[in-house]
């Protein structure tokens, strides 16, 4: 049950790059981690899920987080490289609809 | 003779056996001895200025140099002696803790109990069992004066007593709604507008509403971002996803709920469920839908609590009997 978030500044864009597992023992962190880039006003943040073995529903709050705290600061999310089985969380949970998704068929970024 | 005296008799007894004869006996004794003074609550320090006393009697030459470094060990000890009562301290703040939640547990479980509902066309089964104490999980049915039920299955995402504070709150909007706006879409479109302005903003809610017409044997549902249920179709013994969409209850409060429909005939079964059932993790990786749908039909023919008590075992069993989530499967099946 691990996890490691990469963060990465620049001038257009914040990418955080997120590898292991996102479930109730490790939303805690990337929560605090991703955050207070969230806080700053009009922050465009990429957020590459290609690493993710497994998330949660717990995960799916964070994003959703993520979501509305950037929305309230005019910035924007994308969620790049979701697998099959991330895609179909958020295709469930109707957030499909309403964030911008690109799984990683897609090609990513 | 008081206490310290008592004591330092004893210490004095197996410290000097132990100098005598070094046997195993006189360190057996020093570890009941520990436990003692643990016991009476004597502290680290004074157990050095016990040692101190008794070796002075038992042994008058000792250099004075090694007298003095006990001083020494002594001071050095007195935290150590802070410490520990501090642990003390925090272990029965702890046990009052524990307490205190597991009274909590069983207030939730009391003031979340629903009935499974009686009606003569419909066998009802449903097994909820949380991964810790405060469950996320949440199912609930009401009873409507026409004779028809509303079932509603919800996951409270961000576990633990926030999510069991929120599960109360939805209780009771659900039970307070007017028995005129029964409809699955309705009832996901209201509490979607109460979780939005209530609830923690990281906080949110799936679930799954549906009412069944005893009299047309229409079931219709709406899902807020839930996960989906299966149809059993009796005549071909197939089972069909039960696809709804909709966003999860708490993100958007303009948010709009389709509702759709389903005829059982006899023999037909509706299966809804949490995450906690299809993202339940194995030892090989993820249970497979088609390894959840083989064990359901393996007990197809029981009855619906049966089938819930049974499926359940058998992902238990897969787990190795550590369940990560929450389970909770709800079972209805027309019968005539």
């Amino acid at each position: 049950m691990n996890i490691s978030i990469d963060v990465q500044e620049q001038e257009q864009q914040t990418t955080i790059k997120i590898s292991g597992e996102i479930d109730a023992y490790t939303a805690p962190k990337l929560r605090e981690t991703a955050f207070p880039y969230t806080e700053k006003k009009e922050t465009n943040l990429v957020i590459d899920l290609s690493e993710v073995s497994y998330m949660d529903s717990t995960g799916l709050g964070v994003f959703v987080g993520l979501f509305k705290s950037l929305n309230a600061n005019d910035g924007t999310m994308k969620l790049v490289g979701l697998s099959d089985r991330l895609k179909r969380l958020f295709d469930i949970t109707g957030l499909a609809d309403i964030m911008n998704i690109n799984s990683g068929s897609e090609g990513g970024v | 003779m008081n206490f310290r005296d008592t004591m330092l008799d004893e210490y004095k007894e197996i410290l000097k056996t132990y100098i005598n004869d070094q046997t195993e006996q006189a360190l057996y004794m020093s570890q009941k001895f520990s436990k003692k003074s643990i016991e009476y609550k004597i502290s680290p320090e004074e157990m050095i200025s016990l040692h101190k006393t008794s070796i002075m009697e038992i042994e008058p030459d000792l250099p004075e140099s090694l007298l003095l470094s006990l001083d020494i060990l002594l001071e050095v000890m007195m935290s150590y002696g802070l410490a520990y009562r501090e642990h003390q301290s925090l272990r029965t703040i702890q046990r009052e803790l524990i307490n205190e939640i597991e009274v909590a547990a069983s207030m939730q479980q009391t003031l979340l109990g629903t009935q499974i509902p009686k009606i003569p066309s419909m066998d009802i089964g449903a097994i909820s069992v949380p991964a810790k104490q405060m469950s996320g999980d949440y199912y609930h049915f009401v009873s409507h004066e026409n004779g028809a039920i509303s079932v509603a299955i919800a996951d409270i995402i961000g576990k633990g007593i926030p999510a069991a504070l929120c599960m109360s709150m939805i209780k009771y909007s659900m039970d307070s709604m007017p028995e005129d706006s029964q409809a699955p879409g309705d009832v996901l479109e209201r509490l979607n507008r109460v979780v939005e302005q209530n609830v923690d903003p990281t906080m949110f809610i799936t679930m799954f509403s549906g009412l069944y017409n005893p009299e047309t044997h229409l079931f219709s549902y709406s899902s807020a971002g839930h996960e989906p249920g299966f149809f059993y179709h009796a005549e071909t013994g197939e089972f069909e996803e039960l696809q709804a969409k909709g966003l999860l209850l708490g993100v958007d409060k303009r948010a709009k709920y389709r509702e759709y429909e389903r005829k059982l005939k006899i023999g037909d079964i509706i299966l809804l469920m949490s995450d906690g059932v299809t993202e339940c993790r194995t030892e090989e990786g993820f249970l497979e839908v088609e390894t959840l749908i083989g064990y359901i039909k393996k007990y197809i023919h029981l009855g619906a609590q049966d089938i819930a008590d049974k499926v359940y075992k058998e992902l238990e069993y897969l787990q190795d009997f550590q369940l990560r989530d929450d389970f909770t499967l709800i079972i209805l099946k027309r019968t005539s």
